[in-house]
């Protein structure tokens, strides 16, 4: 006995290198495995509280291009709804009944994004409080940015499309071939898009489309568009770089989309695989 | 409380806050962002506790990883410096280390460059291989891991050089 306590006592500086050592191993395991509550997290008070007063700050920069941005959705918006020739079009007053559709929206403002790393996180300031919760679907006016990993009272952290364990189905625009949207660590404005089959009929500038065989995000939001592709290994896949509509390195202001139906799919899903 | 002890808690308090706020967002050609928060561990006394040294390193690096969402790694790049650090200033300093003499603030500037480029160099081959945690990204490890080393080498050789005590 007395000697195990003498050799911890000798030891002492390495037992607790080790111990500490341990411990962040854990937490950087942790960090790349997908969907676990993470012990460290930007969500919390005090940093989350720092990013949004550092970005109320440098938020006064770019309130002209927001504008701009937001102008440019407006009409876009106003385009599309005279397109589907809803007579709502001259008057403000839309009530909710009229839409029926399992998607709601809800707005958030980015406040720390980052897109230099291989896993990267935004952090949004809306969380529990504004009924986010994890898996949520994440984008802005004109593409997809990621989803809601973990949320805390006032703050979201959502896992970038920019992330190695990030994977979202996506497809083409003209067909109904798809495959799995990942990031390979090199350029943040190119994804990859994985295993599309090979009897897609591909073309540079094609559209890059999320498919709706989730339930995260709807069918028909934008990616972005075919930069080059070529067939893996085994001749059976594609491999597509998709170039994004989004400028991932300026994201200002986003939206959270909410399904209404996922308790119902959840549940038929959980009878069908009894 | 005396004032080198205050010294050495505002430096580690504003060099999170330098980190955080301003140097993680530079960016230059697109990735490269210098880490210079571990000046503290640059700068600790020589005859600190071992056990208070390796648990201040631990939670300056887990700040860090807070901040960037980074999981454990700054935590144990941080903490691996930290425990090899009397190995490297025994390398570099040899006698004047051994006798406790040596003071960072007036050595040689090759030594003291040595001292930092062998730090800097373990601290961020330990990050970057476990921020990236994929040995078949080996190349993009090591480019990183030297580029940034580079970056963060010439930017701590400049501060520790501008903001050098002269008392002597």
């Amino acid at each position: 006995m007395q000697q195990i306590i003498n050799f911890l006592i000798r030891n002492k500086h390495s037992l607790l290198f080790l111990l500490l050592l341990f411990l962040s191993l854990v937490f950087t395991i942790q960090s790349h495995s997908y969907h676990k509550s993470k012990f460290v997290s930007s969500t919390n008070f005090i940093s989350g509280g720092m990013y949004g007063w550092q970005h109320s700050i440098s938020d006064y920069f770019g309130l002209k291009d927001e504008n701009m941005r937001l102008l440019q959705e407006n009409e876009h918006l106003r385009n599309q709804l005279s397109l589907l020739g809803v007579d709502s079009v001259t008057t403000k007053h839309l009530d909710t009944i009229s839409f029926k559709t399992p998607y709601t929206f809800t707005q958030g403002r980015v406040i720390k994004n980052d897109y230099s790393k291989i896993d990267n996180y935004i952090l949004i300031n809306k969380g529990k409080k504004d009924s986010i919760v994890t898996d949520m679907g994440v984008i802005t006016d004109k593409g997809i940015i990621g989803i809601v990993e973990q949320t805390s009272t006032n703050y979201s952290r959502v896992i970038s499309i920019l992330n190695s364990n990030s994977r979202i189905n996506a497809g083409l625009k003209k067909s109904n071939q798809y495959g799995s949207l990942v990031w390979n660590g090199k350029d943040p404005n190119i994804v990859q898009l994985e295993t599309v089959p090979r009897q897609a009929i591909l073309k540079k500038g094609d559209t890059i489309i999320t498919h709706g065989r989730s339930t995260i995000f709807p069918r028909g939001i934008g990616i972005g568009t075919i930069v080059s592709y070529k067939l893996d290994e085994n001749k059976s896949y594609y491999l597509i770089d998709v170039e994004l509509f989004n400028d991932m390195t300026d994201i200002g202001f986003i939206y959270f989309i909410k399904n209404s139906d996922i308790k119902e799919i959840k549940q038929l899903e959980a009878v069908s695989n009894e | 409380m005396n004032r080198d002890t205050l010294l050495h808690i505002i430096r580690f308090i504003s060099l999170i806050l330098i980190q955080v706020l301003i140097l993680n967002h530079v960016d230059f050609l697109g990735y490269l962002n210098p880490y210079i928060y571990i000046i503290f561990i640059l700068l600790a006394p020589i005859n600190i506790n071992k056990s208070l040294f390796l648990l201040l390193s631990f939670i300056l690096g887990l700040t860090i990883d807070i901040f960037g969402d980074s999981g454990g790694v700054h935590a144990a790049a941080c903490l691996v410096i930290a425990f090899f650090r009397p190995i490297a200033l025994r390398t570099v300093f040899g006698l004047s280390y051994e006798f406790q003499t040596v003071k960072l603030s007036n050595t040689r500037f090759g030594e003291k460059l040595a001292y930092v480029i062998l730090l800097v160099l373990t601290h961020h081959i330990v990050l970057f291989s476990l921020e990236i945690f994929n040995f078949s990204h080996i190349l993009l490890i090591a480019k990183k891991t030297l580029f940034t080393s580079l970056f963060t080498i010439v930017i701590t050789m400049l501060i520790l050089v501008l903001f050098r005590r002269n008392d002597s």
